[in-house]
């Protein structure tokens, strides 16, 4: 049985063709679900794509995050299913408490559009597990609010329990000016929950996934899914 | 009754605020130099309707810790008029 992955659109997501394609090209059966639905369809996993949903409107997914479909995704995080916000996704899961912390303006306030290199940290979660640890990746980010900010004591919980999955760092060895584009506290691109099966990163896997683009560094996020071990369980 | 609700929403304090720096230079770069300590935030204004000015209060405090203002990242306060 193929592996059912529901990409859930808001009004307003612009990368849902971008995850859809890529996890489709992972070889799973990828297919939209709309924000208004309240079903994920037996999804196996669940991807919040990037995008502005509601215009980016007080912040950046605080409205998302009360969408009808969202009691749905929370069920099934809640459950050990997998779910992976990329960028807005990111947004959306900080606003709905399924990962802590939240992301702020850009420390240099202006809207960063370019690729970034990154460090996979933590290989055992549900979208990282196809990637060796310490991995160097290079992946786009678009963003004008990816600044991680947490309290410290979040940020020292996350650390002492490795659950930041990929950092912003220099080809070279860590980040040094603008290899970090949003000042994120500790270079930090992007965690997981602390059962791994919830990941949200600000850079773009999906667009880092296709030879057709010259880069599929990011393909890992959509094939760790088929190996992680809840899901492999069921199959 | 209805009341009008004046939410102020700010960074916490600690949180780096960029916006709030940027003005703050631009204000010392026009002889403002008497200004520091600038914080950017939102405000929101908002009829509810209520009992009584308790009420009003005690429901747009729910509304803010709800959706108005990000409890890990901004303070908030209000002013209740009616």
């Amino acid at each position: 049985m193929t592996l059912r992955v529901a990409v859930v659109r808001f009004p307003g997501s612009n990368c849902d063709f971008d995850s859809l394609h890529s996890a489709q090209r992972a070889g799973t059966e990828a297919y939209f679900v709309w924000h208004r639905d309240t079903d994920l369809q037996q999804a196996d996993a669940v991807i919040l794509p990037g995008g502005f949903s509601y215009g980016d409107y007080l912040r950046s997914g605080a409205i998302a995050r009360f969408s009808p479909i969202m009691p749905a995704v929370q069920k099934h995080a809640a459950a050990g299913g997998p779910v992976l916000g990329i960028c807005n996704g990111f947004q959306i899961l900080c606003e709905a408490g399924m990962l802590p912390g939240a992301l702020v303006r850009n420390g240099r306030l202006s809207f960063v559009s370019r690729p970034v290199t990154l460090q996979v940290e933590q290989t055992d979660t549900a979208f990282t597990n196809a990637y060796e640890a310490g991995a160097l990746l290079r992946m786009p980010v678009a963003h004008g609010d990816g600044r991680f900010a947490a309290s410290a004591e979040t940020v020292r919980e996350l650390e002492a329990n490795r659950r930041v999955v990929v950092r912003y760092v220099s080809s070279a060895g860590p980040a040094k000016g603008e290899d970090n584009p949003n000042g994120s506290i500790n270079d930090i691109a992007g965690i997981c929950n602390a059962q791994g099966n919830v990941v949200g990163l600000m850079p773009h896997p999906d667009r880092a996934a296709d030879p057709a683009l010259g880069n599929v560094d990011g393909m890992g996020f959509f094939t760790s899914v088929l190996t992680w071990s809840s899901v492999a369980a069921t199959r | 009754m209805t009341y009008t609700v004046h939410v102020r929403v700010v960074p916490r304090a600690g949180i780096l605020d960029p916006q709030g720096q940027a003005v703050e230079h631009a204000l010392h770069a026009l002889g403002f130099g008497a200004a520091s300590k600038v914080r950017i935030g939102r405000a929101i204004e908002m009829t509810v309707a209520a009992k009584n000015a308790d009420e009003a209060r005690e429901q747009a405090r729910k509304m803010c810790d709800k959706l108005l203002a990000n409890p890990v990242t901004e303070d908030y306060e209000m002013e209740i008029e009616g």
